[in-house]
């Protein structure tokens, strides 16, 4: 893949993306008093009637898009995504999926990538929570490109969608052109067969970093950006175990529950092999940059790469 | 009110009774008190109120109803199945591993039930976004809700309060089934939420005190909230829980208990005379 210099965040991306979608399609837009962090504010301003406020309540938020649903408007409800996922869960559960309603959740500021705000602020369980509601998709996409497309299919699909976005500016992965997003099928970006990392979010960029510099000490990594982890892509996880044995997943998230636990309930069940899970390893983040801080959790491309490399010297 | 009108509303609170005991006898579970005390309002809305067509069940511009207090289920399913949107027949299948009365709402699986509830304080936040698409769209729809008086110790409801008052919601009604029992008591020992009325005035909104077990106070209350402008409505209804069978009457215990055989014919016996009385 090209890399290009042009950094979006993917918050960023999912402001225009509803901007975009909102000419065409009738939805309306929640925020709780973030809409300049979550980007809703460009919806805010090119369609003021359909994007309300809410307010510092997010558990009112998540019922009130519910009902919004209920009369027959997709809603999309827009905070961090702490808020969304911890603060607003049994309100999510209960009024947006038991009803399976049209409910589409842009959390953003997902991570430690957050930054200087630090632990409060950075949701490292809300992969865990989101995927055990029935009915709720979880998608998140790596950069500007996929982000259209994971809100142009959660527009197109029904049911209760959570979007999982980040803070930080990222490298482009994908061009318009060459984005195979399909919901729920990974994208293989780069092929290899020593192993291969399953991964998603800001994780693929540096993976892909990582891939690269084991191709030169000859190990030849596949590379997966599993966009979509609920509902998880069961043939490509199976495919890439039989064809490269072993599998490596990569998450700004909490090892327990999130992408790495998703991968490993497939492998188990269908074709156990060596896995290493990559993640936060049960901690709460804190503050520092952000690049600081994929440092310290052992999320960098270069800390990444150690840990593979132990992992296949079966360290 | 005219008599006639009078006499036919009363007679279906009297028949949603009667089934309210049927259901939960029947299942032997769910939840009696909250549901005979709430039963004159959502009587009298369903008869008098309610823009509903039991053949269009999901018709767009309908008038919404939303059981925030989703255990009494029993009162909404027993007026649904007497206006025609499912058998009878179906309410003594309540709570069955086969029924589609599911314990308490839900929406996709009972014709007439506009939201799934059950988890308390959610319900009238569910209102509230509906009446916001009414207002945004310019929709005539009218939203309507029923509290529980133990309900609004969940902070959500103050979070939907102030919503709706902020967006001056006049199309929303909410009904506070003020009966003063709660599961373990008297609200006022459990979490006093005194007083209310003063705080949903604090809130910003219309508020309308009246007997909530008095189909005419009831009926006058839901037409003015209608006709009022620019804020939401709460009807705060003083009730009995129970409210209809002596036995049950007032007494916290009966909130989530089920008659045994003696009282469940007791209370048939009890309610039945109420029907024959005003059928005859």
């Amino acid at each position: 893949m090209p890399e290009t210099k042009n950094k979006i965040a993917t918050r960023e991306a999912y402001g225009r993306a509803l901007v975009e979608f909102g000419a065409t399609n009738d939805f309306y837009v929640l925020d709780a008093d973030l809409s300049k962090s979550t980007m809703t504010t460009y919806f805010k301003n090119e369609y003021p009637r359909r994007h309300i406020n809410m307010g510092i309540a997010e558990g009112n938020m998540m019922s009130v898009a519910a009902g919004i649903a209920a009369v027959g408007k997709t809603c999309f409800a827009s905070t961090f995504a702490v808020f969304a996922a911890a603060r607003g869960c049994e309100q999510i559960r209960n009024s947006i999926c038991y009803p399976n309603l049209n409910v589409k959740i842009g959390a953003t500021h997902a991570g430690i990538s957050v930054g200087e705000d630090g632990a409060s602020h950075q949701a490292i369980e809300d992969i865990a929570i989101m995927r055990a509601i029935p009915n709720m998709h979880v998608v998140q996409p790596c950069d500007a490109v996929s982000t259209r497309l994971a809100v142009k299919a959660a527009l197109e699909t029904d049911g209760p969608f959570y979007l999982r976005l980040g803070r930080l500016a990222v490298d482009e992965v994908y061009t318009e052109e060459n984005c195979n997003f399909k919901l729920g099928k990974g994208i293989v970006l780069k092929n290899g067969f020593d192993l291969t990392i399953i991964t998603s979010g800001l994780m693929v960029q540096e993976s892909l970093k990582v891939a690269k510099s084991l191709e030169k000490k000859n190990i030849s990594v596949r590379v997966v950006d599993m966009h979509t982890i609920k509902p998880i892509d069961e043939e490509l996880i199976i495919q890439c175990a039989k064809e490269t044995n072993r599998i490596v997943t990569v998450e700004e998230s909490n090892i327990y529950g999130g992408l790495g636990s998703a991968v490993a309930e497939i492998l188990c069940k269908y074709e156990p092999c060596k896995i290493k899970m990559i993640g936060i390893e049960d901690k709460f983040g804190r503050s520092g940059k952000p690049t600081e801080l994929l440092e310290y959790y052992g999320l960098s491309a270069a800390k990444i790469e150690s840990q593979i490399v132990d992992f296949l010297n079966d360290k | 009110m005219k008599a006639k009108i009078l006499k036919q509303t009363k007679l279906l609170a009297a028949k949603m009774r009667r089934y309210i005991i049927e259901e939960v006898y029947s299942a032997k579970s769910g939840h009696p008190g909250g549901s005979l005390s709430c039963a004159d309002f959502i009587a009298t809305l369903y008869d008098n109120h309610m823009n509903v067509d039991s053949k269009k069940p999901k018709d767009i511009n309908r008038d919404r109803f939303v059981l925030s207090k989703g255990h009494c289920a029993p009162a909404l399913y027993a007026a649904l199945a007497l206006k025609g949107f499912f058998p009878i027949e179906d309410l003594k299948t309540f709570r069955g591993i086969n029924s589609y009365l599911q314990g308490h709402p839900n929406m996709n699986s009972v014709p007439g039930v506009d939201m799934s509830t059950g988890s308390l304080g959610q319900g009238i936040s569910t209102a509230v976004g509906m009446a916001l698409v009414g207002k945004r769209e310019e929709k005539n729809y009218k939203v309507y809700t029923v509290l529980g008086d133990g309900e609004i110790e969940e902070g959500q409801v103050w979070e939907a309060a102030m919503c709706a008052a902020h967006y001056q919601l006049d199309n929303l009604c909410a009904f506070l089934d003020y009966n003063g029992l709660q599961i373990d008591g008297n609200i006022t020992d459990v979490m006093n939420p005194e007083k209310v009325a003063d705080k949903f005035k604090a809130f910003n909104w219309n508020v309308i005190e009246c007997n909530g077990n008095d189909i005419v106070k009831l009926n006058n209350a839901i037409s003015k909230a209608n006709q009022y402008k620019g804020r939401p409505t709460i009807i705060i209804g003083k009730t009995t829980k129970g409210k209809g069978v002596s036995f049950m009457e007032g007494k916290y215990q009966w909130h989530g208990s089920v008659p045994n055989q003696e009282q469940y014919e007791q209370a048939c016996q009890e309610l039945n005379a109420v029907i024959a009385e005003l059928e005859g």
